[in-house]
């Protein structure tokens, strides 16, 4: 009889919506959810707020959501992070959740903050793994600190709900399985979209700019260029592989290209599957900003430069020579393959 | 206009070096420095109230250390800086120590503006501004790398994952600054002799009115369960003159086999 009762422990996934689709990441959230609610005998409702959304929501259901909890309405067009942070207070007023996770995007990691401040609980940002603690159904939240030289496992022992950021590509994308869910389109007071807050624009850097984040490949350049105008031969390069290009935080300083770009302590943390650096020596605050990556490449002609000591493969010589070579060995590689 | 800014002492990661063997970060003699995007802040508010004058108070909570960063941030132009430091704040997270700053930015305030760096170096969660700036219920904005002052507020720009997004935020508010907003120039002469010679501001628990189990490692909802280090471990074969093409071909293979070409 007491089970019957069991009040069904939530873990709530608050995601965005980007250009009307979903965001990758939701779905890497979502599958993680559907794991750590296998353990609690849990469900996973995912929330999304958007002002148009093109594409069906099964995907989520498919990614392991039970729930997809919407929020539609002609004033989230542009980011506001006082709307958000209503909409997340309003859903999990309704809807009580016992873990929350949301993308460690600019978005995220500025919402979920401002939520645990107010719900007086646990944030645990940036993790890179999430697991139950078995004995007490507790959500570990492990994350790097110091770019990844201190892993730490943190528990949010007795504040609810116990919530946690995670960085894109942290988690696989799950593999789709059949399966239905439930949809609840979500009417919201007005109050939850008034704002002191007033966005006025956002900008794209280009129109097929992608976060290097959500990239397999990435392809970084140092001061080694020389010239702002050789980063052409790293795009190039990233073109080929489908990848984007990463700059040292020396490059973007010299204003050689925008901080986006920027790859380290004081710009991005990337995790690709393939990680090249041409002309980059290897600054701590830079590798603490890639060593994660799968497979890293180093190309650069001191022969002590650091990045050899973290670099699966080094190449030791000129850039302008290498990366050349390179190019057309994979362009080579490319024609065979067709 | 009274502006605040929100600052941390952290290890200067420009001086850190690995451990080769064991892949972690030597951490013993390296210096404590202002947390590099908290530079930023400083100079940002340095700024506006040499145009449009007022007062500029920096803020800090750590060990009785952290005096030398906030003499420093006097240095470049602050009137004033706190030093929130007892062994009870010690051990807090980023709710706890927001909590705290909160407190003393209520009993200290009102500001018009407050300023932090977006992130540091050390803990790196970007969640402390975010905190304070809920928990006084003042409007806030993040990854901003440029900021222009009107009469009632500020218009700034976020810099996010695909460009830059705009937004006007009325005062008070709160902001967490990225590196790209300015250009801290260094302390001069006479700002040196002025951090040298300046009263620092000292707050205990007991000045405050917050609850012990609101404070420090008590306080705070989460708990770090344990702490490792993981071992990158790489061996670089490394490719050099007439060998490069061995290297290239072995990179071409590597792609291959991760299904990447």
């Amino acid at each position: 009889m007491e089970k019957e009762n069991r009040v069904i422990p939530r873990i709530l996934v608050i995601s965005e919506v980007k250009k009307n689709h979903i965001l990758p990441v939701t779905f890497e959230l979502a599958g993680k959810a559907a794991e750590l609610a296998r353990k609690i005998e849990g469900a996973v409702d995912v929330l999304l707020f958007y002002d148009r959304l093109d594409e069906p929501v099964d995907s989520l259901f498919q990614a392991g959501a039970d729930r997809a909890l919407l929020v539609e309405d002609s004033r989230l067009g542009l980011f506001n992070q006082e709307i958000a942070v209503k909409i997340g207070l309003e859903v999990l007023r309704r809807y009580p959740a016992q873990i929350v996770l949301a993308a460690a995007t600019t978005s995220g990691r500025t919402f979920l903050p401002a939520m645990a401040a107010i719900l007086h609980t646990g944030l645990t940002a940036d993790c890179t793994g999430l697991d139950i603690e078995p004995e007490t159904g507790l959500l570990l939240q492990t994350r790097p600190a110091i770019g990844g030289n201190v892993m730490a496992t943190i528990k949010t022992p007795t504040h609810r709900p116990q919530m946690a950021t995670v960085r894109p590509r942290t988690f696989p994308k799950p593999v789709p399985v059949q399966r239905k869910g439930a949809v609840e389109q979500l009417e919201l007071p007005e109050s939850c979209f008034s704002s002191k807050i007033v966005p006025l624009s956002h900008e794209r850097i280009s129109d097929d700019y992608t976060n290097i984040q959500d990239l397999d490949v990435v392809v970084t350049g140092g001061k080694g260029l020389k010239k702002p105008e050789n980063f052409a031969l790293l795009e190039k390069l990233a073109k080929l592989l489908g990848g984007g290009v990463g700059a040292t935080r020396p490059t973007v300083e010299a204003k050689w290209i925008d901080y986006p770009h920027q790859v380290g302590l004081s710009g991005k943390v990337v995790s690709p599957k393939f990680y090249l650096a041409a002309g980059v020596s290897g600054a701590v605050q830079h590798l603490a900003g890639m060593q994660t990556a799968e497979f890293i490449v180093a190309i650069n002609k001191d022969p002590e430069a650091g990045i050899f000591k973290i670099a699966d493969i080094g190449l030791c010589g000129d850039l302008f020579e290498i990366l050349p070579e390179l190019i057309a060995a994979l362009e080579k590689e490319r024609g065979e393959g067709r | 206009m009274r502006i605040a800014v929100l600052m941390k002492q952290v290890p200067d990661t420009d001086d850190v070096k690995l451990d080769e063997e064991k892949g972690t970060m030597i951490r013993e003699g390296i210096g404590a420095v202002i947390n590099p995007l908290d530079l930023h802040a400083i100079e940002a508010g340095r700024q506006f109230v040499e145009q449009d004058g007022g007062t500029l108070s920096v803020f800090s909570m750590g060990p009785p250390q952290t005096e030398e960063s906030l003499r420093e941030a006097i240095a470049m132009g602050a009137h004033t800086a706190t030093l929130l430091t007892d062994r009870k704040f010690g051990g807090a997270d980023t709710w706890a120590t927001a909590r705290t700053l909160c407190e003393i930015l209520k009993l200290e305030g009102p500001f018009d503006l407050i300023l932090a760096g977006e992130k540091a170096t050390d803990g790196e969660t970007g969640q402390v501004g975010p905190e304070v700036a809920a928990m006084l219920g003042i409007p806030f904005s993040t990854y901003v790398s440029a900021i222009e002052k009107k009469s009632d507020g500020v218009i700034v720009t976020r810099t996010v994952e695909d460009g830059y997004e705009t937004q006007f935020l009325p005062f008070p508010c709160l902001l967490t600054v990225l590196n790209n907003l300015n250009q801290p120039g260094m302390p001069t002469l006479a700002g040196k002799k002025r951090g040298h010679s300046a009263t620092l501001k000292i707050v205990k628990a007991a000045d405050l009115s917050i609850p012990e189990d609101e404070l420090g490692l008590i306080g705070s909802p989460t708990r770090v369960s344990k702490v490792f280090y993981p071992k990158i471990q790489r061996k670089c074969e490394v490719y050099t003159l007439s060998d490069i093409r061995t290297g290239i071909e072995r990179i071409v293979r590597e792609l291959k086999n991760r299904a990447l070409l």
